[in-house]
């Protein structure tokens, strides 16, 4: 297995609606990414893309549709979705590409355009359900939220008010980026005050639907030195999958999520995951979900993550510092981009280039995850300088 | 190199930008219907409810009873022959109260649903249904609840045959 390294990065601004068209997006992402390393299409040997299902744009084999805004034409291409893991995800297809010798570059494209959908992009969701014993009780994608939420709470007794600061610390750092949608100071009284949508889950729980993109580009040792001096690399990469019976699971505690996170580290070599990662960016498509995936990355103990939270230890200057990028509650979430800009992010973090956002103390050791498909998929990278 | 980079690019619109045409859109319906086959499992269990009846299945080999019922043990991987009746009573695990629609519209009436654990199945294991016949502020995890189920003659053989789950204990 060859070791891989991320060389270059590039994405575009996270909007509620973007006049681009998935192809012009992509493009622009891609584009960026290749500038970013003075690499040339020319030089890619595999292009890996990540996008949501069909339904969410309504083109059919959207993948492949917006192919070429990647540069995905006369070379090997390959698409991969697994619901909100799929940023991450798409970045460890990269990396086996390269690992195992069958490229030497490889570029990872994830975009998604939810505006599209009426009257919601919530009504693309509906069909995640079982067909056969869901979907006919109307449901939609806040429900699973909601009671997940509610059983963590309850399981572990952790009062909303501390759950709402990660929302608060998440678009605070957002400030930050200039890429972010919903940037914003506000406190945790805002957030327990705004609308209910689902009780335990309101507005400001939540993060926004969003149309964007993001690239990466992966090579091999020997590309990756001559490409750049400052190589970030991939130093080990897990994913896991449970049961799609939910129902039949305790939804207090992300299991898939610890077994992905211990494929990684275990690849990584890394035993104290809370002492030695420097920075996280931990999957928070709502507030709780951060804290839920800490737990799950085994960097606190089951119910500990609202108490790490509230001792500022995961603030940006805090000691390991959780969404320094402002996450998806603050920078956005276009689905599958969203978390691709997770390993943008360590990437960025790792080599000092991440300005106002920096964490301090020269960090060398991070971790991107994400999570997704019906509350079943745990996809993690560990990187270092 | 995010910190050398100063603009990023994307355009974003405003609903504004669209309705007052200043932006063109083209628009179309993706229209899809499906009949789905309900399989061994699936339809032996929907006929049961029709019965106004809840089975499971128990795995020979991890001695599991599975709810819902299924052909097979995903965990044994061997296939499930052995129907079991199950009570239509259970407890809540987790419910929400919900005020949109799946299309993300406000509703008026908030719908209640939960995470079931049905009696008599293996631990943990239950159903996504609604709550009802009863004020939101009075459900509660660990709640005991019972079916409420259509009348004979209104049921089609699917999990809408249970109109919600009651507490028994309110």
């Amino acid at each position: 297995m060859r070791r891989v390294a991320v060389v270059g990065a590039g994405m575009t601004r996270f909007m509620r609606r973007a006049l681009e068209t998935p192809q012009e997006l992509s493009f622009e992402a891609s584009r960026m990414a290749l500038d970013s390393c003075e690499l040339r299409l020319a030089d890619v040997d595999v292009v890996c893309i990540g996008t949501a299902p069909d339904a969410f744009d309504g083109v059919h084999m959207k993948g492949e549709h917006l192919a070429h805004g990647a540069g995905g034409w006369h070379r090997p291409v390959m698409r991969s979705y697994v619901g909100g893991g799929t940023g991450v995800f798409a970045a460890i297809q990269g990396w086996y590409q390269v690992a195992s010798g069958r490229a030497d570059v490889a570029l990872v494209l994830c975009e998604e355009k939810m505006s599209s959908a009426r009257p919601h992009p919530q009504g693309a969701f509906l069909t995640i359900f079982d067909n056969i014993t869901e979907r006919p009780l109307l449901p939609n994608l806040i429900w699973i939220f909601a009671l997940e939420m509610r059983r963590y709470m309850e399981t572990y007794h952790i009062p909303k008010e501390l759950i709402a600061q990660v929302a608060v610390k998440n678009k605070r750092n957002a400030l930050d980026h200039p890429c972010a949608q919903l940037a914003a100071e506000i406190t945790v009284e805002d957030v327990l005050k705004s609308e209910v949508l689902a009780w335990p889950v309101q507005r400001l729980d939540v993060s926004p639907t969003s149309d964007g993109a993001v690239a990466l580009i992966l090579a091999s040792e020997d590309q990756a030195t001559r490409i750049t001096d400052r190589p970030v690399w991939i130093d080990g990469v897990g994913w896991n999958v449970d049961t799609a019976y939910w129902t039949d699971r305790d939804l207090a505690y992300p299991m898939y999520v610890e077994r992905a996170a211990r494929m990684a580290y275990d690849m990584a070599g890394i035993r104290d995951p809370r002492h030695e990662l420097d920075v996280v960016e931990a999957y928070d498509p709502f507030d709780y979900k951060e804290l839920h995936h800490l737990e799950g990355l085994m960097i606190c103990g089951r119910g500990e993550a609202p108490r790490l939270t509230a001792d500022g230890v995961t603030r940006r200057d805090g000691d390991l510092p959780v969404c320094p990028s402002g996450g998806l509650l603050g920078v956005g979430n276009p689905i599958a981009a969203a978390g691709l800009m997770k390993v943008a992010e360590i990437f960025w973090q790792l080599r000092g280039e991440a300005g106002k956002r920096q964490v301090p103390g020269k960090p060398r050791r991070g971790l991107a995850q994400a999570w997704g498909d019906l509350m079943q998929v745990g996809t993690v990278v560990v990187m270092s300088v | 190199m995010s910190v050398r980079i100063q603009d990023f690019p994307g355009t974003p619109l405003r609903e504004d930008d669209v309705r007052s045409g200043r932006v063109l859109t083209v628009s179309g319906a993706a229209r899809a219907e499906y009949a789905w086959d309900l399989g061994v499992a699936m339809t032996r269990y929907l006929e049961e409810l029709r019965n106004g009846r809840l089975v499971g299945q128990r795995c020979r080999h991890c001695g599991r009873v599975l709810f819902p019922p299924r052909a097979f043990c995903e965990q044994c991987f061997c296939p499930t022959t052995e129907w079991v009746a199950l009570p239509d009573t259970g407890v809540i695990q987790t419910f929400a109260i919900c005020h949109i629609a799946w299309d993300a519209q406000r509703i008026d009436e908030p719908k209640l649903p939960a995470v079931i654990a049905v009696d008599g199945a293996s631990r943990n294991m239950g159903l996504l249904h609604l709550i009802g016949g009863v004020e939101p502020e009075r459900v509660a995890v660990g709640q005991r609840v019972r079916a409420v189920w259509r009348p004979p003659d209104e049921r089609q053989g699917a999990i809408t045959d249970i109109l919600y789950f009651t507490p028994t204990e309110a």
